[in-house]
């Protein structure tokens, strides 16, 4: 469908056609929804918790506890270095940007699925589907934050200058999940094989980010295939800003960031093309 | 006044059914066949998308090169039966699904109401519910918060405002989301048998709502099983049968088509080779045909005219004392009454010698409501002898004009009924 929207007279006029070819994200039409896609933001962060004893405190309680059984397993008896720094502490950094991103993954990959109801009733710009749990997600992301200021604080730990950069790996992340999110949310909405496959997707791409273990646990050699992995910068870089375990990891984090863009790129185009059928195959 | 606002040109839509699965049969193919299963199921879903030259059998044109254009401050009805294309071509116009070929061009802010209450969700409170199903019907957030009010008001929601609407009674959730749809001010809207949801009392206030709608200027693209709305909103309507625009013209003539077409409508069944006919070796049945007071065969009549249901039969065996009859059936299949010649003194208990006879039932104006009618045609001897039969062998259509008759001066859609007799009223006041 190729939305034409141009002024004729004070109307203005649509076509609407057969879409061909492949586009990209359709920024003045995004802007053009904001106030729907800011509803259901909100609507995601009111409903997650709805009827809950702990509320807001379960966005807490999955990284806490994940923590904890870490530090018992692979701190204590797998002794797993941490850079120095004590392995609660060096997991939590890692288990709260994972946990948002695997919460963005998850929920931007079902995102198509679950508002069939809305996809197959009303028009709005489909991009709104994937881009709103990355957004709603954040907000638990900044409560467990919270958490691990008072950590810093009790382990006497505080973070340099370049935690300035923060938001750019919190970007990163978002880009990463949404990218990812949009080829998984594109693929669902024909084969639902992607719902099976999204968990142990999530589990095994864990193991191969550097939460559990630091980066220097390998070989210098392949660190840079290993930020081929986008998390591995975000993480790395996580720690380094707010923990200074190691220098800032500009050269893996410039891989990583490469490979964030193209995946969300990807993703994008993919989502664009697919997005015409959605409501057709749903 | 009459520019064109919508132009929907030679448009089509493709569909894909997922083929069949075929039934198993031995242990070794159910077992091949689930090994199989994965790539069989990959190429499916794959199709579902993708499709080739030459039509396949499962794939179906939901629309086929529909062309026509609505002009500003036109309310077009758009009927036909199930499958027809209907629901297709408002989601092509919503956006909700692009087209296989052709085009539309659209001039002016359009919204789409294919169902009240898109996008509730059942934890949030009536007040965030009407936010975001505005904002998902396409209004600003500050137009809504400046109809706020209204829609409470509307909604008869009132204290229940700050409840989550998973507590509330259906009708207390379909009202909510009625209100929010009701103050949407688009320059077109379409709308998808909204109405066919909540009681009569709600249905009438949404009718009366479109009509304000309709009144005020808009265009409207209203789609609808219910025929009766259909008459009263819209002067022009487009039917579609498989994918095409059959008919497009004004609204009167357009029902009426859709009715004789649709339901069947069957005036007349006679017989010329007595020989097939229905019957025994005592009767058989001649003609079975409907007609209106000046004699003419019809299978449509208005509500207030009577309807003459006229039988004729051979009778082929002398001696036999005979009743013909007639069973009345609405459109569900309902039998409402039975009518049987008896009360006739001519021929009651009488022998009827061999030859061709004719019965005539009359069914009085103001008696039937509106809607599809079959006959079922019978001659028998009391108690037990069946002759002939004929069942569904004729069909009429009854429809209400809109004023007068049994309904006065009422003139919201009629509130149901199997029959509408024209009864006797008296009022008087009661001094107490």
């Amino acid at each position: 469908m190729k939305d034409t929207t141009q002024a004729v007279g004070a109307k203005p006029c649509l076509i609407i056609k057969p879409k061909k070819g492949w586009q990209l994200i359709d920024f003045k039409e995004l802007a053009a929804y904001r106030d729907l896609f800011y509803f259901l933001v909100i609507r995601d962060i009111k409903v997650r918790y709805k009827q809950t004893v702990l509320g807001g405190l379960w966005a807490i309680v999955q990284p806490l506890f994940m923590m904890i059984v870490f530090s018992l397993f692979f701190g204590n008896l797998a002794k797993l270095p941490s850079d120095g720094i004590p392995y609660p502490i060096f997991s939590y950094s890692a288990l709260i940007a994972w946990t948002y991103f695997s919460s963005s993954i998850s929920g931007s990959s079902s995102s198509v699925v679950s508002s069939s109801g809305l996809i197959s009733k009303v028009y709005f710009p489909r991009l709104i589907a994937p881009l709103t749990p990355v957004l709603a997600f954040l907000l638990d992301f900044v409560i467990a934050f919270i958490i691990l200021i008072g950590m810093m604080l009790y382990y006497h730990i505080y973070p340099t200058i370049m935690a300035l950069f923060l938001p750019l790996l919190i970007i990163l992340m978002m880009l990463t999940a949404t990218g990812v999110g949009m080829i998984f949310a594109s693929l669902s909405a024909k084969y639902r094989d992607i719902a099976y496959t999204i968990p142990f997707v999530v589990q095994f791409w864990m193991f191969a980010s550097p939460v559990v273990y630091p980066v220097s646990m390998l070989p210098a050699k392949y660190h840079l295939i290993y930020a081929i992995n986008p998390m591995t910068g975000v993480i790395e870089g996580f720690r380094s800003a707010l923990l200074g375990t190691v220098a800032f990891p500009s050269q893996l984090l410039l891989v990583s960031a490469s490979v964030s863009l193209i995946l969300f790129f990807i993703g994008a185009l993919y989502f664009r093309h697919t997005e015409r059928y959605f409501a057709d195959v749903i | 006044m009459s520019d064109t606002i919508i132009k929907v040109n030679s448009l089509s839509k493709r569909y894909r059914f997922g083929a069949a699965e075929k039934g198993y049969k031995t242990i070794r193919e159910t077992i091949m066949d689930f090994v199989s299963t994965p790539v069989r199921n990959f190429a499916r879903l794959r199709s579902l998308t993708s499709f080739g030259k030459n039509d396949e059998k499962d794939v179906i044109w939901a629309l086929k090169d529909i062309s026509f254009e609505v002009n500003e401050g036109e309310v077009l009805g758009i009927i036909g039966r199930n499958g027809a294309g209907k629901s297709t071509l408002l989601k092509i116009l919503s956006r909700i699904t692009e087209p296989t070929n052709g085009s539309i061009e659209i001039h002016g802010r359009l919204s789409s109401l294919l169902e009240v209450g898109t996008g509730f969700h059942p934890e949030l409170t009536g007040r965030e519910n009407i936010f975001l199903n505005g904002a998902i019907l396409g209004m600003r957030k500050k137009e809504i918060e400046r109809k706020f009010d209204d829609i409470v008001t509307f909604s008869e929601i009132g204290q229940f405002i700050d409840t989550p609407v998973k507590r509330y009674s259906s009708g207390m959730y379909v009202r909510l989301a009625f209100a929010v749809a009701a103050h949407l001010e688009p320059e077109i809207l379409l709308v998808d048998e909204v109405l066919a949801v909540g009681d009569i009392a709600f249905q009438k206030k949404c009718l009366g709502k479109m009509e304000d709608v309709a009144r005020g200027g808009r265009t409207v693209l209203f789609v609808s099983h219910n025929i009766a709305a259909v008459k009263r909103l819209c002067q022009r309507t487009i039917l579609l049968e498989q994918g095409r625009v059959v008919e497009d013209g004004t609204t009167d003539k357009v029902v009426k088509y859709y009715l004789g077409a649709g339901l069947n409508i069957n005036s007349e069944r006679k017989w010329d080779d007595l020989k097939h006919a229905p019957g025994g070796d005592v009767v058989r049945l001649h003609a079975i045909r409907a007609k209106n007071s000046q004699g003419e065969i019809t299978g449509e009549f208005n509500i207030q005219e009577p309807i003459y249901v006229e039988i004729e039969f051979w009778v082929l065996q002398e001696g036999w004392v005979l009743e013909d009859g007639f069973y009345f059936y609405d459109e569900s299949g309902l039998l409402m009454f039975v009518s049987l010649n008896n009360l006739d003194p001519a021929w009651h208990n009488r022998k009827r010698p061999i030859g061709r006879y004719r019965g005539v039932c009359c069914l009085p104006g103001n008696f039937l409501n509106e809607g599809a009618f079959t006959v079922l045609a019978a001659v028998v001897t009391n108690p037990h002898t069946l002759h002939a039969m004929e069942r569904d062998a004729i069909s009429f259509h009854v429809s209400d004009s809109g004023s007068g008759g049994v309904r006065g001066d009422y003139t919201r859609e009629w509130p149901g009924g199997v029959i509408r007799p024209w009864l006797e009223w008296k009022t008087e006041y009661v001094p107490s």
